[in-house]
């Protein structure tokens, strides 16, 4: 029996045109000696121990049980310690549809992470929805309600895949800037905003530098 | 059949009867569904509800009761229903059987029901501020009405009973779950031993549990509804994915129910796959149950050795059907592929190593001080609460019950192969994790025949049945049951006979076992330490997306 699978090819695995671009982009813009690496420093570490949160809710969990078991011993690559507490976890492996009933207990579970955080949407389920985009009470990827890193398709993905998407999550934290403040997750003028309800939203970016500069005048 | 007639009849004449399905089916006003209820519990010994199925027949809504007799395992269906569909209220069975409680509440949950006597009048899967009831056919789900939620959900403490007196007025009596002096600590939605998103609220006094209230639905996906706006060919994928740890008997029950309706006959061959696949899976299952049971007693290596084990297993799938997990491999009328040729020598290898290994986890694990102090005589339940709250599979037959579907109502080749039912009679957590433990020696004993069964048909064969390319069932419904990983799977599939080219069914219904499973864990934990819940509800061994679908 002849079965021919598609699939990627090999080079493709190591084909991340846009982590390059990122990188380019970066270095163009300047980067300092000392923070440059520094940067360079915290993020081999950060990406070298990687500790994920349990955060299985069906099947796409078994396949994660077996990532940590002894064939696949995702230890290999600094990602053993699985957590059960957001506070001491680095990223959220979201495994499983969620519902609408989980919808806020993921958010709040997300919320708790401490930073820096990262989001791998592990299963067909929570990069759309999978088989139950119909359904009347699934959410339809979990994008809709944290920001995700990694998508990683497949019902469920194979643990090979998994280690792909973690692996792709190492790079891109590989080029990740603490000190430059370039790609950090919620700029600094949104996030004022967001806690501060009764500011009017700013018509022009001038106006919201203002609106800043006034808001942490006022603050001290 | 004609027998049940009579003796029915004679109890509640307004009864019509319809023997031309597969079941005598009895149909009886509300009114005096009650007493008849009673009458077939007590004395005909119906004493085992098998489903409760709620259904919306536009004009009517109802619920249809399979119930079964231990003894003799005869089956009858009795169909309740009501025109009314302001507010709709059917009488509640659930002090007869105890299953009936939570049962009742998904029916109420999904189609507005309300169950006059029920205890406890809450939703199941959704949550309190949903609107409408999503299983009625005119339910509207535009996503205005049920946005995606983002703020925290209330808790909600209370609940309500409808009360019936004497002369058949009802009044609303509300109520509490906990009391405001009672000590209620939260376990979950997101704890990873609660083996997946389930929620247990367990009122305590000092380290003794006194309550457990239940809280589902985390993962309640909507199966359901979706299943009957898809082909059947389509609605096949969704059993794998409600316990996935049977995936495979899951999916072969509902082509089975397909089957039956349309008249298939399946080659030999095909059974004969199908059910080594069945006990490939179950066998994996267990080894999952053992590896989660041990690492929740906190023995992490055994954990390993049972996923080590477990590989095996997947390989063979992996070469057979082309994917370690959520196979898809099951298809109506057969199977979709005949067997890889290494496929027997590979079973062979895999149940030598399981028959090695299973020595080394008793030496490692069941004998073991700790574990047998944690485990003897913690949990306990009795063979008439193991019927009563309808608990089958390795839990039931640990305490004491007959309920291996592949015995009692044999499908598939079972009567062909020996085997034997495993019944150990204590009934608390060491004997239900005794139970899976000697069934994972059945599964090998039954693998190993099939494997010679399977070599003398030759390597290949007919694995497939014809079957038209567009399935179209007669009107009617059909009820299925095999024997999964944690106990006796149905499927209930109605079909309106609708002409159209797709045909999709008009209610399917999974009759999941682990539905009933959860339904004893208040009274399993009750008076235990509240430490022992986790391995309490770890040796009853759920799966909570079966839980919620
Ligand atoms: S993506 Fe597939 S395997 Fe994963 S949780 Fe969803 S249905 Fe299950």
């Amino acid at each position: 029996m002849e079965v021919k699978i598609k699939s990627m090819k090999h080079e493709d695995f190591k084909d991340n045109e846009y982590i390059d671009k990122l990188v380019e982009e970066l270095n163009a813009s300047g980067t300092n000696v000392v923070v440059g690496k520094l940067d360079q420093l915290i993020n081999w570490g950060i990406s070298n121990s990687l500790w994920p949160f349990c955060f299985g809710t069906s099947c796409c969990a078994i396949e994660f049980m077996c990532l940590g078991a002894a064939r696949y011993d995702m230890a290999r690559f600094g990602f053993e310690v699985a957590r059960n507490s957001p506070r001491q976890a680095d990223y959220i492996m979201c495994q499983g549809t969620i519902t609408y009933r989980m919808a806020p207990a993921l958010k709040r579970l997300y919320e708790q992470m401490a930073e820096p955080k990262y989001v791998i949407a592990c299963g067909a389920c929570t990069v759309s929805g999978g088989p139950f985009k119909n359904s009347y009470c699934v959410v339809k990827g979990i994008d809709e309600i944290i920001p995700v890193d990694v998508y990683l398709p497949g019902c469920p993905p194979r643990p090979e895949a998994m280690f792909y998407a973690l692996m792709q999550l190492q790079r891109k934290i590989k080029v990740q800037k603490f000190f430059g403040g370039v790609n950090r997750k919620e700029k600094r003028k949104e996030l004022f905003y967001a806690h501060d309800a009764q500011q009017v939203a700013p018509s022009s970016p001038e106006e919201a530098q203002e609106a800043t500069n006034e808001n942490l005048n006022n603050q001290e | 059949m004609a027998d049940f007639q009579e003796q029915i009849g004679n109890l509640c004449p307004e009864a019509q009867f319809d023997d031309s399905g597969e079941f005598l089916l009895v149909t009886v006003p509300d009114e005096k569904w009650h007493d008849l209820a009673t009458a077939l519990k007590n004395e005909m010994h119906f004493d085992y509800l098998t489903a409760l199925v709620g259904v919306d027949w536009k004009e009517e809504l109802g619920v249809m009761y399979y119930l079964t007799n231990t003894d003799t395992q005869d089956m009858i269906h009795v169909k309740v229903a009501t025109t009314d569909r302001e507010q709709p209220r059917l009488h509640s069975v659930s002090d007869l059987w105890a299953v009936a409680n939570f049962q009742e509440r998904e029916v109420y949950d999904f189609y507005g029901i309300e169950f006059i006597n029920h205890p406890d009048m809450r939703r199941f899967f959704l949550r309190n501020d949903w609107v409408g009831y999503p299983l009625r056919k005119d339910y509207d789900d535009s996503p205005e009405k049920n946005p995606i939620p983002l703020d925290d959900e209330q808790n909600e403490d209370n609940t309500y009973r409808l009360v019936e007196d004497e002369n058949g007025n009802v009044t609303r009596i509300d109520g509490k779950v906990f009391e405001d002096e009672e000590y209620v600590i939260n376990v979950g939605p997101q704890h990873p031993s609660t083996h997946g998103v389930m929620r247990y609220r367990t009122s305590i006094e000092g380290e003794l549990v006194k309550k457990v209230d239940v809280v589902s639905g985390y993962i309640h996906r909507g199966i359901e509804k979706m299943c009957e706006s898809l082909t059947y060919p389509q609605t096949l994928l969704y059993t794998e994915r409600l316990d996935y740890m049977s995936a495979h008997i899951n999916r072969h029950c509902l082509c089975l129910c397909i089957e039956k309706a349309m008249g298939i006959e399946v080659p030999n061959r095909a059974e004969l796959i199908r059910m080594m696949m069945d006990e490939l899976m179950r066998l994996s299952s267990h080894l999952l149950s053992y590896g989660c049971l041990t690492m929740d007693q906190g023995a992490t290596t055994a954990f390993f050795y049972g996923f080590r084990e477990r590989e095996l297993i997947y390989d063979i799938f992996d070469k057979t059907c082309g994917a370690r997990m959520s196979m898809s491999y099951m298809t109506i009328g057969g199977v979709v592929a005949d067997v890889h040729p290494e496929f027997i020598n590979d079973v062979r290898h895999c149940c030598d190593v399981v028959t090695e290994k299973l020595k080394e986890y008793h030496k490692l694990f069941s004998g073991n001080v700790i574990a047998v102090n944690r485990m003897k005589g913690v949990g306990f339940l009795s063979k008439e609460d193991a019927i009563n709250y309808a608990v089958t599979g390795p839990s039931g037959r640990a305490s004491g019950c007959h309920c291996d579907v592949r015995k009692c109502h044999p499908y598939s080749l079972y009567n062909e192969v020996e085997f034997d039912e495993v019944i150990l009679e204590n009934g608390d957590s060491m004997d239900r994790y005794m139970v899976r433990m000697k069934e994972m020696e059945e599964c090998i004993k039954i693998l190993r025949q099939c494997c010679d069964m399977l070599e003398k048909e030759g390597i290949e064969g007919e694995y497939i049945a014809k079957v038209p390319k567009l399935i179209k069932l007669p009107a009617g419904h059909w009820y299925q049951q095999v024997e999964g990983s944690r106990g006796a799977f149905g499927v209930y599939l109605e079909s309106d006979g609708d002409p159209k080219p797709f045909q999709k069914p008009y209610r399917l219904h999974f009759q999941s076992p682990c539905f009933n499973l959860v339904g004893v864990v208040d009274l399993t934990c009750k008076d235990n330490l509240i430490a022992d819940l986790i391995t309490i509800t770890a040796s009853i061994d759920f799966v909570i997306p079966d839980i919620d679908r």
